[in-house]
């Protein structure tokens, strides 16, 4: 008895004491929701009844059907392009604000670089579509300048709209870990690299580049995981062919009223993303273990 | 005999398996002024924290005034502490600062009032009382935080190396300041220092720790002209040690074959940890001269200057004996007509046998 | 040949044009005097301004979505504090694995959180309302509570609490005197900072949202209607200032807790 009153006033009771409010709710609102969805896959539905028996044909459909495979396909090479193009346009953005930003001008420039993210979502994507619309400010822009006679009309309702659309949305989230990242480089390495004779672009390859990795990885990871689950930027920008796996876990969950397939699609694109963000980081790992 | 009023008996404190502290025995008595003194990391912070109650130990127990205090949280004993960082409220000014614990005590307003502003006036910071606490200097913080404990007219004050944030100059007043203080108020004041010289000046006794154990307790002066051990010796102040050998032990005189110096007939109280185990024979640096012309001692001993070094009032000498590799330090007071010995040059070494001490 | 210096001054132009784009249209077609949303430009108007006023359906769902992010703002709050202090002051088994699971939707795809939780509210038998959306928004804006939370903690010197503890205060009060005026700042930041994410959430509300629609779900509706849209951009304009200001008090609390824990400020926002 003694050593559990001891234990009760010790730090770890306290702790686990203090945290399980938050965790309790956690608990409850998302592992056991996430277990109830996976069995839900394992389940059917039949208009609006559910049949508990285990079936696997849930995801014999998900993974077979060639539209699902199609969009399955689509949405993560779309997420693919949406996270390389984010990340190319952030590491720029952040260097610039770690090596050229006065250190008291840092927080402004961050602040700058969030700001947009705080319109409204929907808005923003909508505002998308008219910039770059027929007669958006695109088009509008580069008639008036004449460099175009007709309007262009691959620039919207298209993958590249969706691409483009959500790499603005997902940017700022990319550029803090980067920015982050790139602070703690200790800046006497790039010194000694320099001292070394390395040129100023290797030196980026060989020092800076490697130790700012960690938080390229966090980037592509932040913005390539929910990426996948956007079903909005799609349906606003990306006409038939810019819709992705979310809008058909959308539309199973709500107008097919088949919630079973929704499940093991979604739990299918989870799985995917998830095995390629691993992919991803053991490939980095080698890539900085190697640079070293 | 009067009762000490903390007491320790057995102590442990160990975190994971690592033992901060280990079987401490200490009495510390009513009114006195007492310090702990040791190296970084030899327990300190973790024994003043067991007093005051943030740290529960492993075993043993602990008295404050006769009454153990097993189970007594630190809010609720008769001790207060002076931390490191000053831990000033920095939301508080300077008057809510010291107010604090007597709030906590639900005292009558005007007492509060009356006392908070003797406090302030105690610690010299009349007119700081609307002060905001982080428009202060580190000795004003200082300050606050003595006033805030000893306005709460503890049992204990416990004092975590409070001089240590402070510059050269402000520490040496503020050590002068500290004293005062603990005359004026009469309170028990625990000091936790890794500054032999602050221990010494300040202290009515010291104990000195190595490794979460105790070594030795004493005065100043039983410290220095006593240590215990070699370490304790090397510890406070400087000591050269030559190799010893015991020889034999009769009634109260101890015969030894000391390196460079031969064999010597010495006072068995010159062993002062005890004979057993004494393998050196310790010297400090002032008890030996370099004479000059026609002086004489006691005992004289031929050796060579190895190093000098120069400080204006003093000139500190590395010299080498006969017989003994390592160098030995001697310091002489530059008084008129000597002359500052030259590196290489002989010198003749002055010495008593009653200057040393067989040290484990 | 171009220098560095000029390539990042071309890239962060170009960059910051991009970013802004759609920020800067927003105003521009709400005071744009024309029906439709595009170029070029016909004049000045506050009309769609007026508009809104008088669109009763609108003032509903901003009522619900007041209700929402209020009611999240202080959830999520309240487990951010706890969830903070105990990361920050307590070494506990399994912290990491804990922190680790509770932040967990800042990454996860907004969708699976809505699915996942429908799932269990029709499974249990409940009716979807405002509560369920509720519930989801709780879910994504503790994180982000915590995130700043655990910094405004982490700045507490924890001698400051054992300094009240020894002066003779209780552990509550010393809570109540000492911990919660110096990371005041902090929760102001994070209760801005959950009231904004959660009133501008689309994707869960629009999966929870029973008969009741929140804003964002009001202009979803909206957009498939042309000659709504400049009263929604008006909208958009409120809620665009709404948002920064908010988000310019909440960093200027932040900025004060830093002041007044005495560090220095080390910059950075979020
Ligand atoms: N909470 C703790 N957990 C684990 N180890 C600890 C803890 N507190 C102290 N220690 C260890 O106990 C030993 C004694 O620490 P303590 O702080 O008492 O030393 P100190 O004598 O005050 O040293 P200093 O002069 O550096 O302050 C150190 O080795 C320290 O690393
Ligand atoms: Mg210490």
């Amino acid at each position: 008895m003694t050593w559990f009153q001891k234990w009760r006033r010790g730090e770890g009771a306290q702790g686990l004491f203090l945290i399980s409010p938050t965790l309790a709710f956690t608990l409850l609102l998302l592992a056991v929701p996430l277990v109830l969805v996976v069995a839900l896959s394992f389940w059917t539905q039949d208009y609006l009844t559910l049949h508990r028996t285990f079936t696997m044909d849930n995801y014999k459909t998900a993974w077979s059907e060639p539209m699902y495979q199609y969009l399955m396909g689509r949405s993560l090479k779309i997420s693919m392009m949406v996270t390389a193009m984010t990340v190319l346009l952030a590491y720029p953005v952040a260097y610039f604000i770690s090596f050229y930003v006065p250190p008291k001008r840092k927080a402004m420039w961050i602040f700058l670089i969030t700001i947009p993210f705080w319109t409204s979502y929907l808005m923003r994507i909508f505002l998308w579509k008219v910039i770059l619309g027929y007669n958006g400010v695109v088009n509008g822009s580069l008639m008036g300048l004449g460099l175009i006679e007709e309007p262009l009309s691959f620039i919207l309702y298209n993958q590249n709209a969706v691409v483009l659309t959500l790499a603005h949305a997902w940017v700022p989230f990319a550029i803090l870990p980067i920015f982050v990242a790139l602070e703690r480089v200790d800046r006497s390495l790039i010194e000694a690299a320099e001292d070394l004779g390395d040129s100023k672009l290797r030196r980026f390859f060989r020092v800076t580049l490697p130790l700012s990795m960690p938080g390229v990885i966090a980037a592509t990871i932040i913005v390539f995981i929910p990426t996948i689950g956007d079903y909005v930027t799609p349906r606003l920008v990306g006409g038939p062919n810019g819709l992705m796996i979310a809008n058909m876990i959308e539309l199973q969950f709500k107008k097919a009223n088949n919630a079973p397939l929704g499940a093991a699609l979604a739990i299918s694109a989870m799985a995917i993303v998830t095995c390629v963000a691993l992919i991803f980081i053991w490939m980095n790992k080698k890539y900085i273990r190697g640079a070293k | 005999m009067t009762q000490p009023i903390i007491q320790l008996k057995g102590f442990d404190k160990f975190f994971g398996d690592f033992a901060a502290l280990s079987q401490v025995d200490l009495d510390i008595k009513t009114g006195e002024f007492f310090s702990l003194l040791g190296p970084s990391g030899c327990g300190k912070t973790t024994l003043l924290r067991s007093i005051a109650g943030f740290e529960t130990p492993s075993a043993g127990s602990l008295y404050i005034d006769g009454k153990t205090m097993e189970g007594v949280p630190a809010n609720k004993r008769p001790t207060n502490m002076v931390f490191q960082s000053y831990a000033i409220f920095p939301h508080m000014s300077v008057a809510e600062n010291v107010a604090y614990g007597l709030k906590a005590r639900r005292l009558p307003k005007a007492e509060i009032t009356t006392r908070v502003a003797e406090a302030i006036a105690m610690v010299g910071l009349e007119g700081f009382g609307g002060r905001a606490s982080h428009a202060l200097s580190g000795g004003q913080r200082q300050r606050v935080a003595l006033a805030r404990a000893l306005v709460l007219k503890p049992r204990v004050l416990l004092l975590d190396e409070p001089l240590s944030a402070l510059d050269k100059k402000l520490r040496e007043q503020m050590q002068s300041e500290l004293r005062r203080l603990q005359r004026a108020v009469g309170i028990t004041f625990v000091l936790v220092t890794h500054d032999q010289e602050e221990a010494l000046t300040m202290s009515d006794r010291i104990a000195v720790m190595f490794d979460g154990k105790i070594a030795q307790v004493a005065t100043p002066q039983a410290l220095y002209g006593q240590p215990c051990s070699r370490r304790v010796a090397n510890f406070i102040g400087m000591m050269n040690f030559l190799d010893a050998k015991i020889l034999s032990t009769s009634g109260d005189t101890v015969e030894v074959d000391v390196q460079s110096l031969g064999k010597l007939s010495l006072s068995l109280s010159q062993a002062t940890g005890g004979i057993e185990g004494c393998n050196s024979a310790g010297v400090r640096p002032e008890m030996l001269t370099i004479l000059t012309g026609s002086q004489t001692a006691e005992r004289e001993i031929e050796a060579v200057v190895s190093e000098v070094f120069y400080y204006g009032d003093m000139t500190y000498y590395d010299v080498r004996l006969p017989f003994k590799e390592e160098p030995i330090t001697i310091t002489m007071r530059n008084t008129a007509g000597r002359t500052v010995l030259a590196v290489g040059e002989n010198a003749r070494v002055g010495w008593s046998a009653s200057s040393l001490l067989l040290l484990r | 040949m171009l220098g560095r210096g000029h390539f990042f001054k071309w890239y962060m132009g170009i960059f910051l044009v991009f970013l802004y784009a759609p920020a800067i249209l927003l105003p521009v077609f709400a005071f744009n005097d024309s029906s439709v949303v595009s170029f070029p430009l016909k004049g000045f108007t506050t009309k769609w301004f007026a508009v809104l006023q008088t669109t009763d359906s609108l003032h509903v769902a901003v009522r619900n979505s007041l209700m929402i992010a209020v009611t999240t703002a202080i959830f999520s709050t309240l487990f951010g504090v706890l969830a903070a202090r105990a990361s920050t002051r307590f070494s506990f088994p399994g912290r990491r694995s804990i922190m680790g699971f509770i932040m967990l939707p800042m990454v996860l795809p907004e969708i699976i959180i809505g699915v996942s939780l429908l799932v269990v509210i029709i499974q249990m038998g409940f009716e979807l309302s405002l509560w369920s959306i509720i519930l989801g928004h709780i879910l994504i804006c503790t994180p982000f509570c915590i995130a700043i939370l655990s910094s405004a903690f982490m700045n507490l010197d924890q001698s400051l609490e054992e300094a009240s503890f020894d002066l003779g205060q209780t552990r509550w009060n010393t809570f109540w005197l000492v911990i919660l005026p110096l990371v005041m700042p902090g929760i102001v930041a994070s209760l801005l900072i959950a009231f904004t994410i959660s009133l501008d959430e689309f994707i869960i509300a629009f999966f929870l949202a029973g008969t009741e629609p929140t804003l964002p779900v009001y202009i979803w509706g909206q957009l498939r209607f042309p000659q709504k849209l400049p009263s929604l951009m008006a909208l958009g304009t409120i809620l665009l200032v709404l948002s920064i200001s908010l988000l310019l008090i909440a960093d200027y609390f932040r900025r004060r807790g830093v002041r007044k824990t005495g560090i220095e400020n080390s910059g950075g926002f979020l």
